[in-house]
């Protein structure tokens, strides 16, 4: 999301879900859609068969790629140099929209610049991908408009997510591809509110809409609103804190509805971070592996068991409603938390409905600044920015101008993942989604037809390694990185190139973070999840491994 | 919009240009029959029952597959057309269940109850998942169907069975909607007609088990279905919800609209939301299936638990938050050492909460959650 802050002015996507659908072009970069974004990838298709130009770019063989009228299978973490080329065929071939750059951006000299130095040929070596694809691919993108780019996780988790982000921008700016219907640079958010929880401002360095804590004048605003005084220092990120808890600098923790034991890389960092706190409260619906460590579990309420608002991916606003009470004791999140707060004495915090806080967050968030419970119940969800009551919501940003202005161009510099392979460590391990599970699993794992679909993990492992490594379909095999090992049943597929092996982060039992690299992006501070090096050998039947259990080699 | 005059059964109807003369009935509320057509399927008239006959046109063509035309006369429910409707689907009848459709004692006939025309369990509506639900009911209550003379057969073939579906070849009109929804909205293509005449079913590629074919389980086959064909494994006899909860899905960030149907305190179906939503009425395998049965699982945490000595023990809410309370409040001199981490999976509302007490009661900005996981 930083990036596009950088180059828009706001890190959201740009344009919305049913729009796909008549786009003359996509390109979707490290996105798996049809499996993780379901319903976006019926969109997708439905432009595919209406003619418009598929171009998917993605190490492995995706569902879409037999739609595709190109597949770039660009090496993992390549992602920029194969944007780079892209950018410098339509350079070349002048197919850029001068009219848009000359009104709309600014800087495109310093990014012509960095491309004038690129050798294509290079280029091809280093993304795997022929020249003439990527030249096709180039010419597809900036031929066929309005075109839009969809990327997801594929982009953003690596040491250099955020320049992968900015060249992805500098792409759609290049071809005047933003501020239009069925164009714009799209990212897919994961969660179904990871877009509402940055809005509101569950970020070290933001209030909500983004609103900088190191604005002298937000920082008045907010101070005023809630009766207290305020720091101006942005706090720590997710990673920097489990990292301060480790040196004893962090020593209380309250957590709410995650499960970082699982989710985050390098997942035994954070076990041993979690165990040196002196005191860890968590809030969920059930006792994850996180919740086990904790010293005080409350019993949090499901979706299905409260009020409230989730923001999508497309900043559509959208009402829940309350099916059932809360089974046992169980409270909403809001309500708990408000119960501690009041408890310590601190006022602001007496809201007797989700509805009563929306109206807070409305009056404090000026993008939010129509939106109201009784508004989205009658007309359904707004899509911010929404400022005003009798204002519609905004499908499709930066139309007339960008948020920050002027679109900025930003020069590209490929940089190669922090995790290299070597002799020891031969193989690239990718991770991500599978239809049929969510996350952790601590959803789906307890629903029995999904469990019973797809009820343990499977590392994809193209034939040719395969082969030279002595396994078959279905064999136990020992993964193993730097920072961890475990057992997993292999699943030898055509799917993954080469050299490249994938695994989900779904199962406990072979949690795939605990081979994940924790370095970050330095801007954005997201983990390189999509490439980390390992090593993989088959297990001998008798050897002392039991399915799943993960071996720590620290 | 662009629109034309037309009379269905004597009433002056405006329809816009383009509609058919089964849409334009609809939008005036003319209820004409209908098995095959679904408002999210391209027409297909395969099922006849929208037959109706228009002046100066010969036959009786499908409503659903004629546009309807400037200054059209349409018969849509003269007796000509229901006879004719009503020799259709006794041939359809001839090959489905029918003992409770053309039974007058059905209204007052349970599930439970002993069936004093002695008929078998199988062919029976008070013992089909889908009764009250079933569009061939509708139908067939709507024509009259008092008997049906053809010699009844049945396909007699075992029910498929997948984690989350099964299909009774027996209960199968052979509408095509579920082949059509699985091609032309998913592009997933799992299932077609198999085999020839009286002999076609709706099956997969060599019969295979939907495990092995690319089906995704996104249940709207199960959706599209008017009869008992095809029905959800979960419940299947729970019958008509009591209420409907619109909501969004906890899953993925796309945010589709969920309707929960509810009777007692037990979600026993859910489905795509088609009002004012993103996905109109589509879902994913995990919308579809798998976004309620969490909810009331016995692992659910229900009470607040504190460790003590290394074990969790149960505690009341007062004990829980005064301990945390008291807790918190040592870390509000030394901010710097507490952090609050929020989640992608609360509400606005809850985020909103949680870094206001980061900020505003425990003054620190160490505020964050899993947008980058």
């Amino acid at each position: 999301m930083a990036g596009l802050a950088t180059a828009f002015g706001s890190g959201a996507m740009t344009n919305s879900i049913k729009e796909f659908a008549k786009s003359k072009c996509l390109l979707v970069i490290g996105s798996n859609t049809t499996e993780n974004h379901p319903i976006i990838g019926l969109q997708v298709k439905k432009a595919a068969r209406s003619g418009a130009k598929l171009i998917v770019a993605n190490p492995r063989q995706i569902d879409l790629c037999s739609m595709a009228d190109i597949w770039l299978q660009q090496r993992p973490g390549t992602d920029v140099a194969l944007l780079a080329g892209m950018m410098k065929v339509i350079v070349e071939e002048g197919l850029l929209d001068e009219a848009f750059i000359a009104e709309r951006c600014e800087d495109v000299d310093v990014l012509k610049e960095s491309l004038a130095s690129l050798d294509l040929d290079k280029i091809a070596e280093i993304t795997a991908v022929p020249l003439a694809k990527i030249v096709e691919a180039a010419r597809l993108y900036a031929t066929n408009s309005p075109a839009a780019i969809l990327y997801t996780m594929g982009i953003t988790q690596h040491t250099h997510g955020t320049d992968n982000v900015l060249a992805v921008a500098n792409l759609a700016m290049l071809t005047g591809n933003l501020g239009k219907e069925s164009a714009g640079v799209n990212p897919l958010r994961g969660q179904n509110n990871v877009q509402g929880a940055c809005d509101m401002g569950a970020l070290p360095n933001v209030y909500t809409a983004y609103q900088r804590v190191d604005d002298a004048t937000v920082k008045a605003k907010f101070e005023a609103a809630w009766g207290v005084t305020l720091k101006d220092k942005p706090g720590l990120t997710l990673a920097e804190m489990f990292g301060a808890a480790h040196n004893g600098e962090i020593k209380a923790l309250y957590l709410v509805g995650e499960n970082p034991v699982l989710s985050d890389p390098d997942a035994r960092h954070v076990e041993e971070a979690i165990k040196k706190l002196d005191f860890f409260v968590v809030q969920d619906i059930f006792l994850t592996e996180t919740a086990k460590l904790a010293d005080v579990v409350l019993p949090a309420a499901t979706y299905a068991e409260k009020d409230g608002t989730f923001t999508n991916t497309e900043r559509r606003v959208q009402l829940l409603r309350r099916a059932f009470e809360p089974v046992g004791s169980a409270k909403a999140d809001w309500e708990i938390t408000c119960e501690i707060a009041r408890r310590m004495g601190s006022g602001g915090f007496d809201f007797r409905s989700s509805a009563e806080i929306m109206d807070e967050i409305a009056k404090l968030t000026p993008s939010y600044g129509g939106i109201s419970h009784e508004r989205l119940d009658k007309e359904g969800g707004l899509q911010w920015p929404c400022p005003t009551a009798e204002h519609p919501g905004t499908p499709i940003m930066h139309k007339e101008k960008f948020t920050r202005g002027k679109g900025k161009f930003t020069p590209i510099k490929y940089k190669p993942p922090m995790e290299e392979t070597d002799e020891e460590y031969p193989l690239i391990l990718t991770t991500g989604r599978i239809r049929f599970h969510y996350h952790t699993g601590t959803m789906t794992r307890r629903v029995k037809g999904l469990d019973k679909i797809r009820p343990e993990e499977l590392l994809d492992i193209n034939p040719v390694d395969a082969a030279r490594l002595g396994i078959r379909d279905g064999d136990m095999v020992k993964i193993a990185s730097r920072r961890g090992a475990l057992a997993v049943k292999a699943q030898v597929t055509a799917r993954c190139a080469p050299g490249v092996v994938f695994m989900t982060f779904h199962f406990a039992e072979a949690a795939a973070n605990i081979l994940t690299n924790s370095a970050l992006d330095p801007v954005s501070k997201i983990p390189e999840y999509k490439v980390c090096a390992v090593k993989v050998e088959k297990v001998v039947p008798a050897s002392v491994m039991e399915s799943g259990e993960a071996v720590s080699v620290r | 919009m662009e629109t034309i005059n037309l009379t269905i059964d004597g009433q002056q109807v405006t329809a816009r240009k383009g509609a058919t003369v089964l849409e334009a009935a609809q939008e005036s509320g003319i209820y004409i029959p209908t098995l095959c057509h679904h408002p999210d399927l391209k027409p297909f008239g395969a099922c006849r029952m929208c037959l109706v006959q228009v002046e100066k046109m010969r036959g009786f063509p499908a409503s659903c597959t004629t546009p309807a035309g400037e200054g059209m006369v349409v018969d849509a429910s003269g007796e000509q057309v229901q006879t004719l409707r009503r020799q259709v689907l006794e041939l359809m009848l001839a090959e489905h269940p029918h003992a409770c459709l053309t039974c007058w004692k059905r209204e007052r006939c349970g599930p439970t109850d002993t069936c004093l025309r002695q008929v078998a369990v199988d062919d029976r509506c008070v013992t089909c998942p889908k009764n009250e639900r079933c569009e061939l009911q509708r139908v067939s209550d709507f024509l009259g169907i008092k008997e049906v003379r053809l010699k009844s057969y049945r396909r007699q073939r075992d029910i498929d069975r997948n984690p989350f579906f099964e299909r009774d070849h027996d209960l199968c009109i052979l509408c095509g909607r579920c082949v059509r929804a699985c091609q032309d909205i998913r592009n997933v293509g799992a299932i077609d007609f198999i085999y020839r005449g009286h002999r076609a079913i709706i099956g997969t590629p060599f019969e295979r088990p939907m495990e092995e074919t690319n089906c995704e389980f996104c249940g709207t086959c199960v959706d599209f279905c008017p009869t008992g064909s095809l029905r959800e494994r979960a419940f299947p006899f729970a019958g008509v919800a009591e209420r409907q909860v619109r909501t969004i899905c906890p899953y993925c960030g796309v945010g589709c609209g969920l309707v929960l149907e509810i009777k007692g305190d037990q979600v026993i179906r859910v489905h795509g939301d088609r009002e004012k939503s993103v996905n109109d009425g589509q879902l994913c395998v995990k919308g579809k299936f798998g976004a309620t049965e969490f909810v009331h699982h016995r692992d659910r945490l229900r009470r607040p638990l504190i460790k003590k000595d290394g074990t969790f023990v149960e505690a009341s809410w007062d004990e829980a938050l005064g301990l945390i309370a008291e807790k918190f409040k040592e870390y509000q001199k030394r901010p710097q050492e507490f952090a609050v981490i929020s989640s992608a999976k609360c509400t606005n509302e809850e985020n909103y909460v949680v870094q206001k007490f980061g900020r505003a009661v425990m003054g620190t900005n160490n505020i964050d959650h899993c947008a980058r996981l």
